[in-house]
């Protein structure tokens, strides 16, 4: 196995395509929440490595966990993964001695290593050329070559590199610490053998002394009480050597590294630099903002309309094949049923998502490979610093108002674990386009009629914001008092403008997709099932049967309605929607508007179809339908204090909208949410949280709004 | 010696002290900013926060916040550098 390592914004990821021909393989590190990306490589020779993309980072000293994959793959500590037999350097040719300091870093591991510097044709437009011999020479003779990725020059090259390495073991040479530091490194190797029983290399070590804060003295499980003394002490050794203990890495590695490039790099005619140009313009203080302002909206209204057609084509599709599929089993209701509602709604329920996730996908992959990415991070920081998200926390946050399961997955962008564990926990709030449906209705229903199509439209745009009225508080609360981790510097590096490369951005999209499908999308569709039954069940004939004796005149569609909603009362959803209606009288809500709210816990969506058949006017239902609002109007509470008076009062609709806005009612949000936390706990904490909220506020309104009309 | 926020947009200065015990200084360390290396203010983001700094031919954003323990020294003698290769 070879490992792929390199600083980000290197080509790494377009070199390891280049060399696995996307004849790759994704999954995930033992507990954590890192891509694992490995792929075969042909050397040219007629044999073929498994390649690993190990998360671009700059330096061993790890602080978040991608980073703290990268050193545990390379020095073996991933159970079930072995280590790598050699490690293959992607560095920027246009900044070698930054590129270099992990391969300064690396040597310490007595790895083989071969060294790729990528970007050779943006080096060579800057006027740089670079003695890649004299480089080798400096670097313990191992393979140095160049390449550019992107156009595909060099690959090779990079090929017979790793066929070299893995032949010859060529070794960096390691830096020459003082003695009485090596002596300080030696002592802990012996005080972790001696306490532990774990014999750890001199590079571990090296971790232990020079991090402030090494993930490493936990991993080894070596007892704080023994573990400081003996760190405390290699520290004041390294101070008497004359280096701050902190600072002696970097001051040590980057001072040799000046010296091996002496003569390597020759820099001839410089050129004005085009990125600071489109900088000046970009990142403009008046024009940048606008331009910022234009190109998210076009991506916002790209993931929001472009999509509503490849939607409307597999719900259409999905309907169509529910026509052909059914009526052969007219003569079976229940197989047809779970034909119909059960399995082919439940793929259709996740292929849905499929159009947002694509484009979304192919925005953030233009986004990030063009180097824009990073500017809008640096542009919108401010605006979410102070609530303990980052400028990255923007474009999912943006998306959310389309659609909360392509923002979740857009999180990743986010490299602070912090952030964006905060940033995945309020995606949810924002008002997504599942929740316009029964604004829509409420609204032209209750609210225009009554008030005029002025508060219609305030109410509308207020829905909108409540989410995000209980966000900010949240994800401050979130990263203030409830996650413990220590906040990543916000060290951004704002790379050179780029062209994205179509296969990448391609290949991405298709593999989140791919993802989402087989984690996600298992688990939506097992939430559809379920849903399916326990609204389907019981099922007794004689309900039909004594409905249509009663209603001997009434027209079919009226019968078929009635019968609809009977058999929804006396299922086992609507048994429980009745046993729990007390729960939601505070909020203004009788049974039926109860089972709406718990059949729509699985797609928030599904509430106008449930109110169209808990109101008896048949399945298909819309926000427009005038039957549905005349029977929404019509209706009065039968029975208790409130008897007689219409149940759709101004605080039980703005209450129903409110707690629309604000529950957690989408299965696909609570499967994507584990699948990018890693586990199931903040997907439960996010569902009890949303739902207790939306509870709590819609409660709020409903019994001061009562009071107050 | 100044602090780096205090800095002008476009202008120079020279890395006088860090302070190795913070992460940010860390990172900013192994990304080569070590005490002696010029640097420039390249400008403000819109809202007046982040900064962005380039330094050794790349260009780095950090906050106000976090700059706080970087030091320069603007009377240096800092050589106009020729344009870094960031282009």
């Amino acid at each position: 196995m070879v490992a792929l390592v390199g600083n980000p914004n290197t080509g790494k990821s377009t070199l390891f395509n280049a060399l696995t021909g996307l004849r790759q393989r994704v999954g995930n590190y033992p507990g954590v929440t890192v891509a694992r990306k490995s792929g075969s490589c042909d050397l040219g020779n007629g044999t073929k490595v498994e390649l690993v993309d190990l998360p671009g980072l700059y330096s061993l000293a790890a602080t978040s966990p991608d980073e703290q994959v990268v050193t545990d793959a390379l020095s073996g500590n991933i159970s079930e993964e072995r280590q790598p037999d050699a490690v293959i350097l992607v560095a920027d040719a246009t900044n070698l001695l930054r590129n270099l300091f992990l391969a300064s870093q690396l040597a310490e591991l007595g790895l083989p290593v071969a060294l790729v510097l990528n970007q050779a044709d943006v080096a060579k437009e800057q006027g740089l050329r670079i003695d890649t011999g004299l480089l080798s020479e400096r670097l313990g003779g191992i393979p140095v070559v160049m390449a550019s990725a992107w156009k595909g020059e060099g690959v090779i090259d990079v090929r017979r590199a790793i066929a070299l390495t893995l032949e010859r073991k060529t070794l960096l040479p390691r830096v020459v610490w003082p003695e009485k530091i090596l002596a300080a490194l030696e002592d802990i190797t012996a005080a972790i053998l001696k306490d532990t029983g774990r014999q750890v290399t001199s590079a571990e070590a090296q971790r232990l002394i020079f991090d402030s804060n090494s993930a490493l003295a936990e991993r080894l499980q070596w007892k704080a009480e023994h573990r400081d003394p003996v760190i405390r002490q290699g520290r004041e050794t390294v101070r008497q050597s004359g280096y701050n203990p902190l600072a002696a890495e970097p001051l040590v590695h980057y001072a040799r590294l000046r010296k091996a490039l002496e003569g390597v790099v020759k820099e001839g005619a410089a050129r004005a630099s085009r990125s600071a140009a489109v900088d000046r313009l970009l990142l403009h203080r008046f024009l940048g903002p606008v331009l910022f302002a234009g190109i998210m909206l076009g991506f916002f209204a790209s993931v929001f309309w472009l999509a509503k057609f490849p939607m409307e084509w597999i719900q259409s599709g999905v309907d169509w094949t529910k026509t052909v599929v059914a009526p052969p089993l007219d003569a079976y209701p229940m197989l047809q049923s779970l034909l119909a509602d059960g399995i082919i709604g439940g793929v259709g329920a996740f292929l849905v998502f499929l159009p947002q996730i694509l484009i979304l996908f192919l925005f953030i992959g233009i986004l990030e490979d063009s180097g824009y990415m990073a500017r809008a991070a640096f542009i919108m920081d401010r605006l979410f610093s102070w609530c303990g998200l980052n400028g990255k926390s923007f474009v999912p946050l943006l998306s959310g108002f389309a659609c909360a399961i392509p923002s979740l997955l857009s999180t990743r962008t986010i490299e602070d674990p912090k952030a964006r564990l905060a940033t995945a926990f309020v995606v949810p709030f924002m008002s997504c386009s599942a929740r316009f449906p029964i604004y829509a209705l409420m609204c032209a229903a209750f609210i225009g009629p009554v008030y005029g199509p002025g508060w219609q439209s305030v109410v509308m745009v207020g829905m909108h914001c409540v989410g995000l009225f209980f966000a900010v508080p949240t994800a401050f609360v979130l990263t203030r008092l409830v996650l413990k981790v220590k906040p990543q510097p916000f060290v951004l590096e704002l790379p050179r403008y780029q062209m994205p490369k179509p296969r990448d951005v391609l290949w991405r999209m298709w593999q989140n997709a791919a993802e989402f499908v087989s984690k996600a999308g298992t688990v939506i569709f097992a939430i559809t099932i379920i849903v399916w039954a326990l609204s389907y069940f019981p099922r007794d004939a004689s309900v039909a049967a004594h409905i249509k004796a009663a209603n001997p005149t009434a027209a079919e569609e009226v019968v078929k309605a009635k019968v609809q909603a009977a058999y929804v009362e006396q299922s086992y959803m609507g048994s429980f929607g009745k046993a729990v209606q007390p729960v939601f009288d505070p909020l203004g809500f009788d049974w039926k508007i109860t089972v709406g709210v718990l059949a729509s816990f699985p797609a928030r969506e599904v509430i106008v179809s449930t109110l169209g058949v808990t109101y008896s006017v048949g399945e298909g239902a819309k926000a427009d339908s005038q039957h549905l609002r005349k029977a929404m109007k019509d209706a009065k509470w039968s029975e208790g204090p409130r008897a007689g008076s219409p149940i759709f009062s101004l605080a039980a609709v703005l209450s129903l909208m409110v707690f629309f806005a604000l529950c957690s009612q989408c299965g696909p949000t609570i499967a994507t949410l584990a699948q990018e936390t890693g586990g199931w706990k903040w997907a439960a904490g996010s569902f009890v949280y949303m739902t207790a909220l939306a509870w709590v506020a819609a409660t709020a309104v409903y019994q001061v709004v009562i009071r107050i009309s | 010696m100044t602090p780096l926020s205090q800095l002008l947009p476009g202008q120079f200065g020279k890395l006088a002290s860090l302070n190795p015990e913070r992460a940010v200084d860390q990172r900013l360390m192994a990304l080569g900013l070590l005490p002696g290396m010029i640097l420039k203010l390249v400008r403000k983001a819109p809202l007046g926060d982040p900064l962005a700094i380039e330094f050794g031919g790349q260009v780095v954003s950090l906050r106000l916040s976090e700059a706080e323990s970087l030091i320069v020294d603007v009377a240096a003698d800092c050589p106009i550098q020729r344009p870094q290769a960031t282009s």
